[in-house]
């Protein structure tokens, strides 16, 4: 399958993905690290279906959006906890 | 567009497709909503590296394209009120109205915790699933699947189709009760032929029976596991754990229209007759809302929905014999993959068991309900509403899960700044 590659930028640095790919796997390419729990622990992408709310982190300056249920768009700026 | 729709169908996989067809096709006006972006629930997810199988394709072409079927994707529900629904999606938010309501709510895992379990690094089964579908990199990486039920299968074909290494299929349930389940699959030919397909894509995969994750080990990401099995303690090192004991039913709308909910073990479902009516006039619930069934229970019962909101129960009737064969299959499965106790004991005193507000297992002993526990340790505040928690607190048999509150999700403000919560929060 061949979808169009798309460009965007994840704390920063420029990330390709496939059309159709999710803000969460396109994350997942570079760090594992989504977001900081209350207490500070690392978190990740954990039920993949929006029920969790584990992958939260800010799209276009929007924050606390499920990663899992938003697909990649061009020039998309996603920021993570850290 | 409109927004008042003869029969509205909220939840686009199986079920929800098959009931927007089956009205569809007596000339009802019929409203598809769904969260996600492309309609196929979670089981018919599309993938971003794959072609979808064909009777997926099949179900969900005929219904998109059908011209009385508006399809509403990334469309949330907020909130029930009088003879409607309130809407969000991406742009804007609205009111649907209905003469008839079908419910295909679908299921989510039920996760359970375990020392580590919140590593980076760790998804449900279906989770994986989920995520390597959605792009998520998994090429060359060393995958354990381990939890319980069918979907381990599923979940390990996915990840080997996308280049992943899978060390394991980890089971809880005994070996014997697998393989009476085995024996009694010459009952569902069809399952029986699904079952072999995944067999023969994951030769040279182990799959243990009797076994769990204890332990999960890792700093800031997972690195190995514990997996207490027949053959003692196996320390196995890993890039990703896919774990999930099963499915349970997204009841939180239905409770929320106040369906009649039923429980199977600890977790509720909704009541429905034969036309998949529930307790209220006018609505209808089908799939895995109804109970854990399936992907074949939930088109059957779907379409049975569909016919009988459109007012066709005559076309439902020809239906229920196959409903009865594809509810037996389920019973068989949820009796083979029944939980050990030992699962329920995997969680230590300081595990978290609220992921979203960190709270450990034994800041909830004392709690006998989970209003009181919620309102001293903030256990089931977080933006997962308890989903995870909850449920899992209900399976381990600490208490059951809270009723619903509005917003049913997280939502905009400008969304519930046009509505009354307090005046439909009913008591």
């Amino acid at each position: 399958m061949n979808a169009p590659l798309i460009r965007l930028h994840i704390n920063g640095c420029t990330v390709e993905a496939r059309a159709g790919t999710s803000v969460a796997a396109a994350i997942a390419q570079q760090s594992l690290i989504f977001r900081r729990s209350t207490t500070g622990q690392p978190r990740a992408a954990f039920c993949g279906m929006g029920v969790c709310f584990e992958c939260r982190v800010a799209i276009d300056g929007i924050g606390q959006r499920r990663a899992c249920m938003v697909p990649v768009r061009e020039g998309m700026q996603v920021s993570c906890d850290d | 567009m409109t927004d008042r729709y003869d029969v509205l169908v909220v939840g686009a996989g199986p079920a929800g497709l098959a009931a927007a067809h089956a009205a569809a096709s007596h000339g009802a006006r019929v409203g598809l909503i769904d969260e996600q972006m492309t309609a196929g629930g979670q089981v018919w997810r599309q993938d971003v590296q794959h072609a979808s199988p064909a009777l997926a394709r099949r179900s969900i072409g005929r219904t998109l394209d059908h011209p009385a079927i508006d399809w509403l994707a990334q469309t949330r529900v907020v909130t029930v009120e009088d003879g409607g629904l309130l809407v969000e999606d991406p742009q804007r938010a609205r009111r649907l109205h209905y003469q008839a309501l079908v419910l295909a709510t679908g299921a989510r895992e039920l996760l359970l915790p375990f020392p580590g379990w919140t590593l980076p690094g760790i998804t449900g089964a279906g989770g994986l699933q989920a995520l390597a579908k959605q792009g998520w990199p998994l090429a060359g990486r060393r995958v354990v699947i381990a939890g319980s039920g069918p979907l381990l299968l599923a979940a390990a074909a996915t990840a080997k189709r996308h280049g992943a290494h899978v060390l394991g299929i980890y089971e809880q349930s005994s070996t014997e009760n697998i393989q009476r389940f085995a024996r009694s699959l010459w009952r569902w030919p069809a399952k029986a032929v699904q079952a072999m397909g995944l067999r023969a894509q994951l030769a040279g995969v182990p799959y243990r029976c009797g076994s769990v994750v204890r332990r999960a080990h890792g700093e800031t990401e997972l690195h190995a596991v514990d997996v207490d099995g027949p053959r003692g303690i196996e320390h196995i090192v890993c890039d990703q754990l896919a774990v999930g004991y099963g499915l349970l039913a997204n009841v939180e709308l239905a409770q929320s229209l106040g369906c009649t909910l039923q429980l199977q073990g600890a977790h509720a479902y909704v009541d429905t007759d034969r036309y998949q009516r529930t307790s209220v006039e006018g609505i209808y619930a089908a799939g895995e809302l109804c109970g854990i069934g399936g992907r074949d229970t939930a088109r059957i019962e779907g379409a049975i929905a569909g016919h009988a909101a459109a007012g066709k129960t005559a076309d439902a009737d020809r239906l229920l014999q196959s409903r009865q064969h594809a509810r037996h299959f389920a019973d068989a499965l949820n009796q083979c993959f029944a939980l050990d106790p030992r699962v329920h004991a995997l969680a230590q005193p300081d595990t978290l068991v609220c992921r979203c507000e960190d709270v450990s297992l034994s800041a909830l002993d004392g709690y006998t309900d989970a209003r009181s526990a919620k309102l001293a340790t903030r256990c089931g505040m977080g933006a997962c509403q308890g989903r995870i928690c909850g449920s899992a607190l209900a399976e381990l048999g600490r208490f059951p899960r809270s009723g619903q509150r509005p917003p049913l999700f997280p939502a905009r403000l400008s969304t519930l700044a046009g509505t009354n919560l307090s005046s439909i929060n009913k008591p």
